[in-house]
C-alpha cells in the first residue's frame, strides 16, 4: 500500500511511465483517493510541460554571415572528405 | 527518438545543404539555450552554440549511430560548456533533499490539505509568457550544476532518460533521482512565485 511519501517520492518515474506496472497502478489508485496529492501531481505536471522546449528569454540573433559561412566551409570539407 | 533526427542526420552525413540548413536552424538556439543555462554567460553560451556547430560539422563522421545525432550534439556542448565554466556562477553544488521539496500538509482526514498556490491561471504553453520563461529560466539557474544539467537534457530538450544518462556518464536511476528533484524544486519555485503573485496572476 503506498501512502504521500511513498508516492512523493516516485512521481517522476510514474509521470515518466517508468515504473513497473504494478507500481503504477497503486500509485494511480492512491492518487485517486487522496486530494493533496491531486493537487500537488497536477501542478507537478504542469511544470514539466512549461519546461519542455523553453526557448530563450532573450531572443538570439540572427546567425552572422561570417559565421555561417565558417560553418558551411566546415559542413562541406567533411562531405568531401567522406566523398559525397 | 523522433524521426526527425534520425532523418535530418542521415541527410547530413549525406552531405545535403538542405539538412545544413535546418539543421543550424535548430540547433544553434537550442545549443545558445543550454549552454545560457549551463554556463551563465550569454557571450559564453555564444561561443559554446558556435563552437559546437563547428566541432559537429567537423567530426561528424564520427556520429556512428545517426539515430543518436541529438545525445551525441549535446554531449559535445556539454565538453564545451567544461571548458569554459566559471565557478560560481550559479548556485553552489548542494543536495536537494526531498523533504524540503514537499509542501506543507495541514489537517487530518478528510481535511487534509497541501498548502500550494492556485495553478490553473498558468497557460500551458511558456511560449505565451515571457515572465514564465524568466522564472523558469531563473529557477533552472538556481539548481546546482549536477541537477540542473539533467533537467535541461531531460525536460527542456526532451532526451530520454538513456541518452541523459550517456551525455552526463552517469547511469540511468542517477539520471532519474537528480530529475525527479530538480523537478520538485522548480516545481517549488514557480509555487512560490504564484504565490507572491510574481506572476501578475492573483
Amino acid at each position: 500500500m503506498q501512502d504521500c511519501t511513498d508516492v512523493f517520492a516516485r512521481l517522476s518515474e510514474y509521470l515518466d511511465r517508468e515504473l513497473p506496472g504494478a507500481t503504477c497502478e497503486e500509485i494511480e489508485k492512491h492518487i485517486a483517493a487522496c486530494a493533496p496529492c491531486v493537487q500537488f501531481v497536477e501542478s507537478l505536471k504542469k511544470s514539466i510541460h512549461l519546461t519542455h522546449g523553453l526557448t530563450p528569454e532573450d531572443p538570439l540573433p540572427p546567425i552572422p554571415e561570417e559565421l555561417k559561412q565558417k560553418l558551411r566551409r566546415a559542413f562541406d570539407d567533411g562531405a568531401r572528405r567522406r566523398g559525397k | 527518438m523522433p524521426e526527425g533526427d534520425l532523418n535530418i542526420a542521415e541527410r547530413l552525413l549525406s552531405g545535403d545543404p538542405a539538412a545544413f540548413e535546418e539543421f543550424v536552424e535548430s540547433y544553434r538556439r537550442k545549443l545558445f539555450q543550454y549552454s545560457f543555462l549551463m554556463c551563465g554567460l550569454r557571450e559564453d553560451a555564444e561561443e559554446v552554440a558556435q563552437d559546437t556547430l563547428l566541432k559537429v560539422f567537423s567530426s561528424l563522421e564520427q556520429l556512428r549511430e545517426p539515430q543518436n545525432l541529438k545525445a551525441w550534439v549535446f554531449r559535445i556542448a556539454r565538453n564545451e560548456c567544461l571548458m569554459k565554466r566559471r565557478k560560481s556562477v550559479f548556485a553552489p553544488e548542494h543536495e536537494l533533499s526531498l523533504d524540503e521539496l514537499r509542501p506543507q500538509a495541514t489537517g487530518e482526514g478528510d481535511a487534509r490539505a497541501i498548502e500550494i498556490a492556485d495553478w490553473s491561471g498558468l497557460p500551458d504553453d511558456a511560449a505565451e509568457r515571457s515572465e514564465i520563461r524568466r522564472i523558469i529560466g531563473q529557477g533552472i539557474k538556481e539548481l546546482p550544476d549536477t541537477y540542473r544539467a539533467v533537467i535541461l537534457l531531460r525536460d527542456v530538450e526532451e532526451l530520454t532518460t538513456e541518452e541523459a544518462a550517456s551525455v552526463l556518464d552517469v547511469s540511468t536511476d542517477v539520471v532519474k533521482t537528480r530529475l525527479h528533484r530538480a523537478r520538485l524544486a522548480l516545481r517549488q519555485k514557480l509555487d512560490q512565485s504564484l504565490r507572491s503573485a510574481a506572476l501578475g496572476i492573483a
